[in-house]
């Protein structure tokens, strides 16, 4: 994607989609409802949910850096 | 282990650190006065001049967002019942995407015409009165009780510290007053740089060194473990099924009132240009981090043997038991001034919405920017007298079931703020009566449910158990699309903003 440098007034930011992961990844409970694997001493529960708090810092991240390509004002 | 007697050593640091910020607070009148200054403007006195960066943004928000009363509250509910107490977190996580997508835009739709309050905003898409009314009257009095927590905060440290009474109260309460009337929204952004990087080391500390004395995180796990077995109910180190929907949503829903709020707004019109804020949603999560940390505290006290007979008093009586006096009253007094920040900023938001949407429209419509700053400088005094008053007269769960009636009020606010700022359709009236239905249908089924945060809907002999605001929210939404239908283009927005 750095080589697209089409500067098209239309274009769409498709990447903009990944901020929906953490919403589903999270809102999903029954996913991430159990004790086991342990990391740590930490269930699941707790290290899962923790984990997605780097994961969205970086998707925000990877679409802000998309942003900041286009140009968003 | 109840004891009426002083923690001297805690006390003297504790004090230590409470006049360093004192001093501070009065010395940030002049701090981040830039070229641009206007002097005596309410620019200056509410927003900080429009002009912090990245890294006060940071801090700020941060500041104002994970309260006094969220390093006391959560680690209690966690203490309380387990795994339902985390939906803190999965909150604390998607209000940042929404943050990222939403509020640069209003940013910009406040920047341009210089609005200071969510109000402030509705007034210049919509030019509606009521609807301007509706949502400064929402944010005013979902605010004063979020106040009132900060209280109960601070409340609970000086009785750990071993004071009695409600004098320390009072006076940490009138200094907060003061540095807030004359230094404004500086003040709270200077102080929470302190804040932030001493709640970081008590953190830090204590989820280092507590595991270490107690045994590793495998030990305090397996300790809560027992303790909620031996409980039994609805607790556990994971969720009941019947807690997904409620857990689900209560993450969702919190996660959408929290930037409607106008202690969190204030953060974000305050920052010089979009793109702080943008940076801000990437590096704001390092809060989150901390928040499920400062959670875990709830599960450490299993471990260390802590009883207590308020779930609230679980975090001062792990630091009282685990740790030397001196590292106690460290810990209190970030606290305690995790306590001023977001009170400050709340009562400086609050200021804002009653001086620019009731005072200027009703009262005195030929206001000046000067005036302006001086009715909101009066009314901050006002604010936190009321929510002093309402500490010490009325019992302390009339604010906890206030403020969590707020939090549905607050999230009626989120079309009227937001829809505009994407989609042109929605017209005043239709709004209105979203907004309405909203408040009163939440109202409704909150205080039907006894004052409680889900409501539990029976449809064809399945029960659905769902965040009370996130209805409400769905009811607000539906109604507003219906009159939007039913109006026609006779309330379209009077302004087109481009």
């Amino acid at each position: 994607m750095s080589t697209d440098i089409s500067s098209g007034k239309g274009e769409r930011s498709y990447l903009k989609a990944l901020l929906l992961l953490p919403f589903i990844a999270l809102l999903w409970v029954p996913f991430y409802n159990t004790e086991t694997p342990e990391l740590l001493g930490f269930p699941f529960f707790y290290w899962y949910q923790l984990l997605w708090v780097p994961l969205t810092s970086l998707i925000i991240w990877i679409v802000y850096r998309d942003g900041l390509k286009k140009g968003v004002e | 282990m109840e004891t009426n007697n002083i923690h001297w050593s805690a006390l003297w640091v504790f004090i230590f650190f409470f006049a360093l910020v004192t001093i501070m607070g009065f010395w940030a009148s002049k701090w981040m006065a830039g070229p641009k200054n206007k002097g005596a403007h309410l620019d200056e006195w509410g927003l900080g001049g429009r002009n912090f960066g990245t890294w006060i943004t940071w801090f700020l928000v941060g500041g104002d967002f994970y309260t006094a009363y969220t390093v006391i509250a959560v680690p209690a509910l966690v203490y309380a019942v387990g795994a339902y107490g985390f939906f803190a977190l999965p909150y604390t996580i998607l209000v940042y995407p929404i943050v990222f997508v939403i509020m640069p835009k209003l940013w910009h739709a406040a920047h341009k015409a210089g609005h200071v309050t969510a109000a402030d905003v509705v007034w210049g898409r919509y030019k509606s009165r009521p609807l301007e009314f509706a949502i400064a009257l929402t944010g005013v009095v979902a605010t004063m009780p979020y106040i009132a927590l900060q209280l109960i905060g601070m409340e609970v440290v000086i009785k750990a510290l071993g004071l009695t009474g409600e004098l320390p109260l009072l006076a940490a309460f009138v200094i907060l007053a003061l540095y807030t009337y004359s230094a404004g929204l500086r003040a709270p952004a200077l102080i929470a740089f302190v804040k932030d990087i001493m709640i970081y080391i008590v953190v830090l500390v204590a989820v280092i060194v507590v595991p270490a004395k107690l045994g590793g995180y495998g030990a305090v796990f397996s300790s809560a473990r027992d303790a909620f077995a031996l409980k039994g109910g609805a607790t556990g180190l994971t969720l009941k099924p019947t807690q997904f929907l409620p857990f689900a949503t209560l993450a969702l829903g919190s996660a959408m009132a929290a930037f409607m709020y106008p202690h969190t707004l204030t953060g974000i019109f305050a920052a010089k240009d979009a793109n702080t804020i943008r940076k801000n949603a990437v590096f704001l999560p390092a809060y989150t981090v901390l928040l499920g940390l400062i959670a875990l505290l709830g599960y450490m006290a299993y471990a260390a043997g802590i009883k207590v007979q308020t779930n609230n008093d679980v975090v001062p009586a792990l630091f009282n038991g685990l740790f030397p006096g001196w590292f106690a009253g460290f810990a209190f007094a970030a606290i305690a001034i995790g306590a001023l920040v977001p009170a400050a900023v709340m009562s400086i938001g609050a200021s804002n919405l009653f001086t620019r949407n009731f005072w200027k429209p009703y009262i005195n419509p030929g206001i000046n920017a000067e005036g302006e700053a001086k009715v909101a400088k009066i009314v901050s005094l006002v604010v936190k007298f009321g929510a002093l008053v309402f500490i010490l007269f009325l019992p302390t769960k009339f604010a906890l079931d206030l403020q969590l009636l707020g939090g549905v009020w607050i999230l009626q606010t989120f079309p009227a703020l937001v829809f505009g700022l994407f989609v042109g359709w929605f017209g005043a009236r239709a709004l209105l009566c979203g907004w309405a239905v909203g408040i009163v249908g939440g109202s409704w089924m909150a205080f039907a449910d006894g004052i409680k945060p889900v409501h539990t809907f029976v449809v064809g002999g399945d029960s659905y158990t769902m965040y009370t605001g996130l209805i409400a929210l769905a009811m607000n939404i539906v109604v507003a699309v219906i009159a939007n239908l039913a109006l026609g283009k006779g309330s379209q927005p009077a302004l087109k903003q481009s």
